[in-house]
């Protein structure tokens, strides 16, 4: 099984308590695949217990890009988060280590 | 039709490097320099500064970076635009003018207010982040609406060489300089969404040449320590190159430019800023010869009826303490360091945090089944209301090298007091900026 890091590449943002992950094919041929089996309940699934709420996924193809927004997963916010990573920008590499 | 501008993107955080600044001021044949400094907590943070002392309030950096750049934009003919005012537009502007004055040149500086609402917001305003109102954080130390292109053309027609606001929403910060420049009506939606687009690539400065991009092997970033920040050409259109300065460290790519692009962006088909709301679905980016860009295809649909407004209050204190293990079993050494902390306080603060560093301290939990670090750091954090009780974590974990498991070494402890941010809307009519015009000519007899 392919995992997300050899397809993809991956940059987390932050607004409030809200994570947002774009996860980005390196190949076009390699998008459908994505769209595929990274759905909203994969990604659910691979970060549960750090998301705690609702995950948004708005498809991108002519960026042939996957924009996850995720809900309630930083620990009530950057600003009162007592997280080391308050912004969540190591959440990248965690969805990366997904298996497809 | 005028030729493209030139924006430079000057900072991207607040505490951002000044020598690539420098470098696009020199070689970069600016027409304009946009700094993006003003963190959502630090104009709160600001604010506090500003209720001890009138005078301050503006970003602590501000001397340091134009004492440097304003002498260059005189010299190569272009402006700078930032938000370095932060809680104190005014004041960084008589800043500004006193550095002129001591350095013998001609400026003139525009001031941008009106950001702060603090007076306007009620206390059962609800908020953005879920259920609850404003009052339900306590008393709101700073409340800050995020202008647009409104409230700072007026300061760049002045023909300011500085313009220096408080909160603004950073794409603004940028596509005020072209919108003047190309002279764009505020109502053609597509031109300020596509203008929106450049202004949110360039926000955060060196994101978009490499830095918080690279990964050896696999995404390879030539040369970061010494990272080149960006600069945009937009022509009347809206359409730009994105580039920079021959000879810098990073790389121009598609790959980084499309992360960038949905940085931070919770709804990637309306975009919201003062401004537009910017659909990037039909964005395309091309590579265009050795380190540019070129980006297209934004659309606008109209502009947000309301302003977002960021309140800051006080959160109380965070304690924090950290002790690490090293060796065989220094996993399960830390695991007990932190069920022993855990135990002692437990009853004491509200919400407690124990962090094994090496393995859960970032994700909350270990991906890895397998793990066997070869050493582990405790980390224990906790909120309290007081600054002594906050001190109690760190004196625990610290206590832990006597009383804990054996050979826990490099004990650290912190206290810092927290500032939340909450958010919430104002209509747009409520909110009325003003521009404060400051000059110095060493040549004229009286100023």
């Amino acid at each position: 099984m392919p995992k997300l890091y050899d397809l993809a590449h991956c940059r987390a943002g932050d607004k409030g308590d809200t994570s947002i992950l774009s996860v980005i094919a390196y190949r076009e041929e390699d998008y459908p695949l994505l769209v595929e089996r990274l759905t909203r309940e994969a990604v659910a699934k691979h970060l549960r217990g750090i998301v705690q709420g609702e995950i948004e996924r708005y498809e991108l193809p002519g960026l042939h890009a996957l924009q996850f927004v995720c809900s309630h997963a930083l620990g009530g916010g950057v600003t009162t988060s007592l997280a080391l990573d308050s912004h969540g920008k190591s959440l990248s590499y965690a969805l990366l280590a997904l298996e497809l | 039709m005028k030729r493209s501008i030139r924006v430079g993107a000057g900072a991207g955080f607040q505490g951002d490097r000044l020598d690539p600044a420098l470098v696009l001021a020199e070689r970069g044949k600016l027409d304009v320099l946009a700094l993006e400094c003003l963190g959502e907590r630090t104009v709160a943070l600001a604010q506090l500064r500003r209720r001890e002392d009138p005078s301050q309030g503006y970003d602590p950096l501000l001397e340091r970076r134009m004492r440097r750049l304003v002498p260059l934009a005189k010299r190569y003919g272009f402006r700078i635009v930032t938000n370095m005012g932060a809680a104190n537009p005014v004041a960084a502007a008589d800043v500004v003018i006193a550095l002129a004055r001591e350095q013998g040149l001609r400026v003139k500086v525009a001031a941008v207010t009106g950001d702060d609402v603090l007076a306007q917001i009620r206390s059962d305003a609800p908020i953005m982040e879920g259920r609850g109102a404003i009052g339900d954080y306590g008393e709101p130390v700073s409340a800050n609406a995020y202008l647009g292109v409104e409230a700072l053309l007026p300061a760049l027609q002045t023909g300011a060489d500085v313009v220096i606001t408080g909160r603004v929403a950073d794409p603004s910060l940028f596509l005020a300089p072209i919108a003047d420049w190309h002279d764009w009506s505020l109502d053609d939606f597509d031109r300020i969404a596509r203008g929106t687009c450049v202004g949110h690539l360039l926000e955060c400065a060196g994101q978009l040449t490499g830095g918080y991009f690279a990964d050896p092997g696999r995404k390879d970033v030539p040369d970061l320590a010494w990272l080149g920040f960006p600069f945009a050409d937009v022509d009347a259109d809206g359409n730009a190159t994105l580039g920079k300065v021959e000879g810098t460290g990073g790389r121009i790519s598609v790959a980084n430019a499309k992360e960038q692009l949905l940085y931070e962006v919770t709804e990637p088909y309306g975009y919201r800023t003062p401004d537009v709301i910017v659909d990037f679905s039909g964005v395309t980016l091309r590579e265009a010869g050795p380190e540019r860009v070129t980006v297209a295809g934004a659309t606008g649909k109209g502009r947000p009826a309301q302003l977002k407004v960021s309140v800051g209050y006080l959160a109380g204190f965070v304690g924090e303490g950290e002790i690490g293990y090293a060796g065989p079993n220094a996993l399960n050494r830390a695991r007990l360091a932190g069920e022993i902390v855990r135990e002692r306080l437990e009853g004491q603060f509200g919400e407690m945090r124990i962090d094994l560093i090496g393995s859960t301290s970032l994700n909350g939990r270990s991906f890895d089944a397998n793990e066997n670090p070869y050493e582990v750091r405790v980390r224990v954090a906790a909120r309290a209301s007081t600054s002594e009780l906050a001190m109690l974590v760190g004196e625990e974990v610290e206590a832990l090298y006597t009383n804990g498991p054996a050979g826990g070494g490099g004990a650290r402890k912190y206290v810092t007091e927290q500032i939340g941010i909450v958010s919430t809307l104002i209509d747009r009519e409520r909110v009325e900026s003003r521009v404060s015009v400051r000059e110095w000519n060493p040549h004229a007899e009286t100023v």
